[in-house]
């Protein structure tokens, strides 16, 4: 059974759509593992939490499949993901501003 | 007759993956989780210089490999999904182990990292920061080992041909904790490991 078999998409999706969403997490992942190397600052925070709120919501809405859900569950999920980086945004920038 | 009342998980209606219940218990779990994500991200705010060294002792390579292998382990999961929605849940069961094989794996590597930790005098008083990344990492660890024990029973179930088109609901139930799991480790890794 190869990852990427043809298979009707439900609400679950499809396999090749399946793969196309892990390889951008990998790469999202990557890429916050290279930017940790780097000095840091707002603009890479604000950066950063960026790719962890696009990723949230490949699993959230994509994996966990609430693409499909009620309107209420997916405004629960995604206010969860943007509540949650905007208050460590806030955080970040009560750090850096005197 | 209520399995009537649902829409089939290959109908276009809008409808939740899994149990209404273990939505709730989601919920909770992300709250609870966003509590302490909050409560460190505003602490730290008052230590940054103390919390910025710190974190440089952290292995990020350790974090980063972990954040692949749940990652992995998430579409494992949504492929066993697939199958066994495709009506062919016992050649979906592989998928399921490889899950499983990803999740044991990340247990292993977190492992080798708290130890390392250890001998460097990591402790849960020997620093702010370290009170925070050992309670807050080892939250989640013991989440990752309640999923894996999830994984477990599904796997079971893919393999007795109990799962189907019909009959999705503890299947997509427990794989929705497992995918939750993930979600706050994505959110826990550049909080305490990246962002300085």
């Amino acid at each position: 059974m190869s990852f990427t078999e043809n298979v009707a998409a439900g609400s679950h999706g499809t396999p090749a759509g399946t793969f196309r969403h892990w390889l951008v997490l990998i790469v999202a992942t990557l890429l916050t593992w290279q930017l940790g190397e780097s000095r840091g600052g707002g603009l890479l925070t604000a950066i950063i939490l960026g790719i962890a709120m696009i990723k949230g919501a490949v699993i959230a809405f994509d994996f966990m499949a609430l693409r499909h859900a009620p309107l209420l569950w997916r405004c629960l999920l995604g206010g969860w993901l943007v509540l949650v980086c905007s208050l460590i945004g806030l955080a970040y920038w009560k750090g850096i501003t005197p | 007759m209520t399995s009537h009342a649902l829409p089939l998980p290959n109908s276009t209606e809008p409808r939740l993956a899994g149990d209404l219940a273990i939505w709730f218990f989601i919920m909770a779990e992300l709250l609870a989780f966003a509590v302490f994500f909050a409560a460190y991200a505003f602490t730290r705010a008052a230590h940054v210089e103390e919390f910025n060294l710190a974190q440089q002792a952290l292995n990020r390579n350790a974090g980063a490999i972990n954040t692949l292998l749940l990652l992995t382990g998430s579409a494992f999961v949504v492929r066993a999904v697939q199958g066994a929605l495709a009506g062919e849940a016992r050649r979906a069961a592989p998928w399921m182990l490889a899950a499983i094989a990803s999740g044991v794996t990340f247990l292993v590597v977190k492992m080798v990292e708290y130890s390392a930790a250890f001998d460097h005098g990591v402790s849960l008083s020997s620093s702010t920061f370290d009170m925070f990344y050992l309670s807050l990492t080892f939250f989640h660890f013991m989440h990752v080992i309640l999923g894996l024990v999830i994984l477990s029973v599904l796997w079971l179930g893919l393999r007795a041909g109990r799962y189907g088109p019909h009959n999705m609901n503890g299947l997509e139930s427990g794989a929705a904790y497992w995918h939750m799991v993930d979600l706050l480790w994505l959110i826990l890794f550049p909080l305490v490991y990246v962002i300085h």
